[in-house]
């Protein structure tokens, strides 16, 4: 998705894999900003332009439109308020890249349909009162949020539990079913 | 009263002069200038073909040249020798690091001490106030001397870190990355307190004589320690001092009721005071604080930060300590936000330490893995 040569901003990039084999592999001009002291510190020891900032706070300080690429990588289920982020994202980005995994996955269904328990599954490992993801959603919910920003998706991509790219056609409840983690490439 | 000979004037300088003659003078903030000035410098490692890995180490309020060689004066260790030398973060054998005194300073650059060529006789407080845009200034001269058209790295800590600062405000075409490390981009009232607080202890001192104390070979000792120790409480931290000293007393196992060091930390900040003034001189601490207080980079350009780095291509990296009070964090995140603004390229960390705002001077281990990670990288986008 992110061409060589681009001008790309990770929101919480935590320890920096990510952002380096961009910067590294594709020729990417990598920023980052993560909310954990140590990830950022981590980050900056191997090289990478990397703040020490908060997703709901700190995307104010960047100007419009300063960079093709905003990446937000499974953090937006783990921020204050999803829906201010991801306009901070598209009005500092041309283009935002949001991944986040998807709660409307069978496996969490069936957690919370039939055993009436918070899903702990490979996806969402952590229990309810030690997760750091504060706003879930499925793949059906963020479609319907970028509907109501008025946000146009570019593209979308349902993965399964390995990172595979499901092949499911257009039909979005069989992505919200079966997709483990989803990726949306967004722009105004 | 004994008359005391000026030790700092009187040590031998193991350190390279730039003399600029006739006719050349260093212009000023203030209006003024100063003629024929001298910068005082130290080199160590190799300045590459392309002219390339020049790195400026800036020193701080009462640092100076030696960053990574011996005092001339107390013979201690560089200020700087964990952070610059051979394998050390800013390697030596790699690039090429220049330090200078600063102008207003005591160790061999233009100062207060100096003799005016107009008089015969020392500056004192004659000397026009200098700022750090002068300093930065008379450092950009040095460059153009050694024959060195832009820096790969500026970077300095407190007064070092403003310095380093304005180096990418001034001259944004001759900085490729910039480390400054606990500073800010203004004194707050609170720091320019403090500072007045050091100045008042020195002009009160009877033997500052209105400046002119060197016409007879008189020294303001005492108003001068007091100044470094109310200084030095500010340089460290409530909990490194509770952890080296506590309520301990001084090699008495009980009060004596009196006003003697009975404690330990009085101790400590007594023999603070005593060694500062064998190596420093009053002057230039008036105008060294001075200057400090007089930096406001953003009101330098229209009152706004983001301003003064519109022209920056360099890559920076902010460092922050979170037991520095002096120089907090927050002071640190307005100018990554200023920074953030103008989309420049920047790094930003917050370190743990417990040694208030000197620990950018103390053995710090995630300090050099920061800033040496931050410059292998720069180094590798420079091709050096």
């Amino acid at each position: 998705m992110v061409p060589a040569g681009s001008r790309v901003l990770d929101v919480g990039c935590g320890d920096g894999a990510l952002l380096e084999l961009l910067v590294r592999d594709r020729g990417v001009a990598g920023r980052g900003i993560e909310l954990s002291q140590e990830g950022v510190n981590q980050c900056v020891a191997r090289g990478l332009s990397v703040v020490q900032g908060d997703a709901d706070k700190d995307l104010t300080y960047y100007p419009d439109q300063a960079f093709d690429f905003v990446i937000l990588s499974q953090t937006i289920q783990a921020t204050q308020r999803p829906s201010a982020v991801l306009e901070q994202l598209l009005r500092i980005g041309r283009r935002a890249i949001v991944s986040f995994p998807n709660f409307g996955h069978w496996r969490a269904r069936i957690d919370i349909g039939l055993r009436g328990r918070m899903p702990v599954t490979e996806h969402l490992p952590v229990s309810w009162y030690d997760t750091p993801n504060i706003h879930f959603c499925t793949i059906r919910d963020f479609v319907a949020l970028c509907d109501h920003l008025e946000v146009t998706v570019e593209r979308k991509l349902a993965l399964n539990a390995h990172g595979k790219r499901l092949k499911l056609g257009p039909k979005a409840h069989l992505a919200n079913l079966f997709g483990e983690q989803a990726v949306f490439l967004l722009r105004r | 009263m004994q008359p005391i000979r000026t030790n700092h004037a009187a040590a031998k300088q193991d350190c390279s002069f730039a003399r600029f003659g006739e006719g050349r003078s260093l212009e000023l903030q203030c209006g003024q200038s100063i003629a024929s000035p001298v910068i005082a410098y130290k080199t160590y490692g190799t300045l590459n073909a392309e002219k390339s890995n020049a790195v400026l180490v800036c020193h701080a309020l009462t640092g100076d040249q030696y960053a990574a060689s011996s005092h001339p004066v107390t013979g201690k260790p560089g200020w700087w020798s964990l952070m610059v030398g051979p394998g050390r973060p800013i390697d030596t054998t790699r690039y090429f690091v220049i330090c200078a005194n600063v102008i207003g300073s005591c160790m061999g650059s233009t100062g207060p001490m100096s003799i005016n060529p107009e008089t015969g006789r020392a500056y004192g407080i004659d000397l026009p106030v200098i700022t750090v845009p002068d300093m930065v200034r008379a450092q950009a001269m040095l460059l153009d001397v050694l024959g060195i058209p832009d820096l790969f790295c500026v970077t300095g800590g407190s007064m070092g870190g403003m310095q380093a600062l304005q180096w990418a405000a001034s001259y944004p075409e001759r900085v490729f990355s910039a480390i400054p490390i606990a500073t800010a981009a203004r004194h707050t009232s609170q720091n320019i307190a403090f500072h007045e607080v050091g100045r008042q202890a020195v002009m009160a001192d009877r033997d500052w004589m209105g400046g002119r104390y060197m016409d007879n070979d008189m020294r303001p000792l005492k108003g001068l320690a007091v100044a470094r120790m109310a200084a030095h409480v500010t340089y460290l931290s409530d909990e490194a001092l509770h952890n080296k000293f506590g309520r301990h007393l001084q090699d008495r196992n009980a009060p004596t009721y009196g006003f003697d060091a009975d404690f330990q930390v009085e101790s400590y900040l007594r023999h603070q005071g005593s060694t500062f003034v064998d190596r420093f001189d009053a002057n230039s601490y008036l105008y060294l604080t001075r200057a400090m207080d007089y930096f406001d980079l953003a009101a330098d350009y229209g009152g706004i930060l983001a301003n003064a780095f519109r022209d920056t291509s360099a890559r920076f990296c902010i460092v922050s300590f979170t037991s520095d009070w002096l120089f907090p964090t927050e002071e640190n995140r307005l100018i990554v936000h200023a920074l953030n603004a103008v989309a420049a390229d920047v790094s930003f960390v917050e370190l743990e330490t417990t040694g208030g705002h000197d620990s950018f001077l103390l053995d710090v281990p995630e300090l050099f893995v920061t800033i040496d990670g931050f410059l292998r990288s720069a180094a590798e986008m420079r091709g050096i």
